[in-house]
């Protein structure tokens, strides 16, 4: 049943479950699985693994930006961490941390690192949760701004750990166990390309089945109307924090998939404009939608690509400030429940 | 000691212009409830529009900085003419998007224009420092001290004694009243930033010669003014001229004492503090229910 | 009869102005108790107080024998006193089913492992919650709208929504702040017939409101608030009665309601 104004299930489309709408997606992932196999061009799959990458930053940041409404600007934080982490783990580390104490790691396995990236990454986002959703607003934004500005400082400076500006080099490829090969480095670009996309599948499906369940409901509950959601018994802190964990977490996974990727990491990973990039990609694709972020994604991780050679690198940033601009003056809700809402009309 | 007060005099120096930063964003935030996201930019327009009037077109320099003043305010009026008009029912967040998205492409757009390489803006102050007892400063440093105090002096002037002062005043207290009061808000809103603009564009002129002028210096400062701002209260104009010479004083103290690579860190550090331990005190509660 | 609610000493000052200058009273365990007053009197800065989202200046308040005060709205509602708000406060974007899935938050337990995995004891408790959510939407009336987004809703099902959020929540003491304001008669007669039934139901329920035939057919115990000040409490025959009700509703210039008190 849809309302009288035809808006009910917009950007909902879960709720609205055909059959279609259930094999859909498993289709989507297929073909792109099947990509490498139908055209391997090295070219193309480079680009499409580095936009997946991002999708999965922006899977993580609608979380909190769409599903529980917080305008959450550090999340290149988690991003950093997890590829700093990650890299960090793989490469060894040998620091004095004072008092004459040293602390030192021998490499790690990458998938080690891997998980290490995601603890690390979540950890940081319950601080920053139990810190930062004690205030809102204006204020929220720009502690979040802040913590990455933070820590991208201490990736400059703590030249002992990060090498500063010099960067982390030789970081060694993404490596796991393939059935009849044992565990090996992944360094063709097909296997990282399908390491990306199941990451990015899992990404979805966690995210997925959090805003479907009681927790999500909470989330939402929060976000439509914060009083009224307290007056029931949800509890604020505790949701938010849930939320920024797993969004951490998950941008924490990303960060190390980049880091083993482009196998070199400096304090740049931290930039406002990652996170800017990140917000464009779920705000144009329609924040609180599953399906946004992965739209936004694929938009905005191929127009680089798209642009390149053509114009100035400059051009590819203005065009993502105009974008912005545009899309949160005319069309605020993103792409898909505008495409959703035209569907039910037709 | 003489270092503290060589980090006195410098702090001092600092802190003006940040004042005059810090006072520009929380009076746009203020009168009109805007997250301005593109006040860096507009500091790093003030600064570039010096160097193209002085080394480009060879205009006296003291004339450079009150053009370039000129053209962020200029700049401004027209943000606020273009964009934010039309966002003014439009959620806090949803305005921080388009500002963010605004200063991308203004940034960008410098970068085009200028290229990344940093560019110097000659200044007629000859560069030895004067001595004055333990302490040395240089005489543009002095000039640029003297500048921010007659600027933020002439801005306190304008809001007490003017009639657009008044009625920024009117709106920054009640909105809603002072359009009953027949304050036409359209225009204050486009006076405030405009003005808010040019304090940042003068901040910019004035510092662009003390450092190197490059498309990214407004990322740091856009940053330090959220901080400065904050210290001082989110929308207090007092708050925001200590808040700013506060900033000088811990980046130069912090800096001198405790460590010089994490100098710029503190501010943040700060500002995370503040907000996390003591949010009461700066958020007034507005929330109201039933 | 115990007393499931206690104000003892309740003192709120806002900004220097005194909205609730002393005022203790109680809500005996299965009663409907009305808080009524003129305008300004300070009923709902009271109702704020008791869910947490003021701060008292002075006073207690005691939730079944346990001192809540300066709790957290959640922490408040956790424990069993939920309210409605006097604006209209729905959660807007979602169906009417999804606002009653929220509302009954408390009825679940499902933590993130449940959520993630979608455990059986997860999806036992969603369908659960969902039966429950229907059955109290049967039971408002409001199950023929539940796939209507709530904002969508007429303004007399809108309010009977927010009523059934706080209801649905399954509290042991339920604060109306106002549930018939802005209603037309018949839907009035709709809005009592819930709160009743609602009381039926085992809930003890405190009301604000304006409408004084309702509060005077409601009402185990009425309490007669002015200028911040406990002024009388008693059955509603008492309160009806006494004179200083009437001099205070008379003063405030609120005369329908005044002859409506001494009909």
């Amino acid at each position: 049943m849809t309302a009288p104004d035809g808006r009910s299930a917009e950007g909902r489309g879960e709720l609205n479950r055909s059959r279609l709408h259930h094999y859909a997606p498993w289709v989507f992932v297929l073909v792109l699985a099947l990509l490498p196999l139908a055209f391997p061009d090295p070219y193309m799959l480079a680009v499409l693994t580095s936009a997946g990458i991002f999708i999965i930053g922006a899977i993580s940041l609608n979380l909190l930006l769409g599903y529980t409404g917080q305008l959450s600007l550090g999340h290149v934080a988690f991003f950093g961490l997890g590829a700093y982490t990650s890299a960090l783990a793989s490469l060894g580390f040998d620091i004095g941390i004072g008092f004459g104490l040293r602390i030192t790691l021998q490499p790690q396995p990458v998938w080690l690192g891997f998980i290490a990236a995601i603890i690390v990454a979540g950890g940081f986002g319950w601080l920053l949760g139990r810190l930062a959703f004690r205030v809102r607003g204006a204020y929220f934004v720009i502690i979040t701004i802040c913590f990455a500005q933070v820590l991208r400082m201490v990736a400059l400076n703590w030249i002992e750990l990060t090498q500063g500006p010099m960067a982390l080099i030789s970081i060694p490829p993404f490596s796991m166990w393939l059935p009849g090969q044992g565990v090996v480095p992944l360094y063709s670009k097909a296997q990282n390309y399908w390491l990306v996309l199941a990451v990015a599948v899992l990404a979805f499906i966690v995210v997925r089945q959090l805003v479907e369940s009681r927790i999500g409901r909470a989330l939402v509950a929060l976000r439509a109307n914060e009083s009224l959601a307290r007056s029931v018994g949800i509890r604020v802190t505790h949701y938010l924090v849930i939320a920024a964990v797993i969004s951490a977490g998950i941008a924490g996974a990303a960060g190390s998939l980049f880091a083993h990727y482009i196998r070199i990491i400096d304090p740049d990973v931290f930039l406002f404009i990652y996170t800017v990039t990140m917000v464009i990609m779920v705000i144009t694709g329609g924040k609180g939608t599953l399906w946004g972020p992965v739209v936004g994604g694929l938009i905005f991780g191929l127009v680089p690509d798209l642009l390149r050679g053509h114009a100035r690198p400059e051009a590819q940033w203005v065009l993502y400030g105009v974008a912005m601009i545009l899309f949160v003056m005319f069309l605020p809700r993103g792409i898909v429940p505008a495409l959703a809402s035209l569907r039910r009309r037709a | 000691m003489d270092q503290a007060l060589q980090h006195l005099v410098n702090g001092t120096v600092l802190g003006g212009t940040y004042a005059l930063l810090g006072i520009g964003l929380t009076l746009i935030f203020g009168v009109m409830r805007v997250v301005n996201f593109t006040h860096g930019e507009l500091y790093a327009f003030g600064a570039y529009m010096t160097y193209a009037f002085v080394s480009l077109l060879g205009v006296n320099f003291f004339a450079a900085l009150a053009l370039a003043t000129l053209c962020g305010v200029a700049l401004g009026a027209a943000l606020e003419l273009v964009l934010l008009r039309r966002m003014r029912k439009a959620d806090i967040d949803s305005v921080m998007l388009v500002m963010i998205g605004a200063s991308l492409v203004l940034q960008n757009g410098e970068m085009w224009a200028w290229g990344g390489v940093a560019k110097l803006v000659p200044n007629p102050f000859n560069g030895s420092p004067l001595v004055i007892g333990p302490v040395s400063v240089l005489p543009l440093r002095l000039f640029v001290l003297a500048v921010s105090a007659a600027l933020l002096l002439g801005f306190w002037l304008m809001l007490d004694r003017t009639r657009a002062g008044v009625a920024m005043r009117a709106t920054f207290q009640d909105p809603e009243t002072a359009a009953l009061m027949g304050v036409r808000i359209g225009w204050v809103n486009t006076a405030t930033f405009a003005i808010g603009s040019g304090l940042a564009a003068a901040a910019g002129a004035l510092l662009g010669p003390v450092f190197m002028v490059s498309p990214t210096m407004g990322d740091l400062v856009g940053l330090k003014a959220f901080a400065i701002v904050i210290l001082g209260g989110l929308g207090s104009l007092p708050g925001a001229t200590l808040g700013g010479f506060a900033l000088g004083f811990v980046e130069e103290y912090a800096g001198g004492y405790l460590s010089t690579e994490y100098r710029d860190a503190f501010g943040f550090l700060l500002i995370i503090l503040v907000l996390a331990l003591k949010p009461q005190g700066l958020v007034p509660a507005k929330e109201r229910i039933g | 009869m115990s007393d499931l609610l206690r104000v003892e000493g309740l003192a709120v000052h806002i900004g220097g102005l005194v909205a609730i200058a002393d005022a203790s009273f109680v809500v005996p365990a299965g009663q409907v108790v009305s808080l009524i007053g003129p305008n300004g009197a300070g009923k709902t800065t009271a109702f704020n107080v008791i869910t947490g989202y003021m701060r008292p200046t002075k006073g207690r308040i005691l939730f079944d024998g346990a001192d809540i005060t300066g709790l957290a709205p959640d922490r408040i509602a956790e424990r069993g006193i939920v309210r409605s708000f006097q604006r209209t406060s729905v959660f807007t974007g979602c169906t009417v089913l999804e606002n009653a899935l929220m509302a009954l938050h408390r009825r679940g337990g499902a933590g993130l492992l449940g959520a993630l995995f979608r455990l059986p004891s997860a999806r036992r408790e969603e369908a659960r919650l969902r039966a429950e959510a229907w059955a109290m939407l049967e039971f408002t009336g409001l199950a023929e709208r539940a796939d209507t987004l709530a904002e969508v809703l007429a303004y007399g099902e809108q309010r009977r929504l927010g009523i059934a959020l706080a209801a649905i929540a399954s509290p042991r003491l339920l604060l109306l702040d106002e549930p018939a304001a802005g209603l037309n008669p018949s839907e009035t007669a709709a809005c009592m017939a819930l709160i009743r039934q609602l009381r039926d139901r085992g809930a003890t329920i405190l009301l604000v409101e304006h409408d004084m035939p309702m509060v005077m057919q409601m009402s185990d115990t009425i309490v007669v608030l002015n200028q911040g000040r406990i002024i009388a409490a008693g059955a509603p025959a008492e309160i009806r009665a006494n004179p200083e009700v009437i001099r205070a509703y008379l003063g405030s210039g609120d005369w329908q309601e005044a002859a409506h008190a001494a009909a």
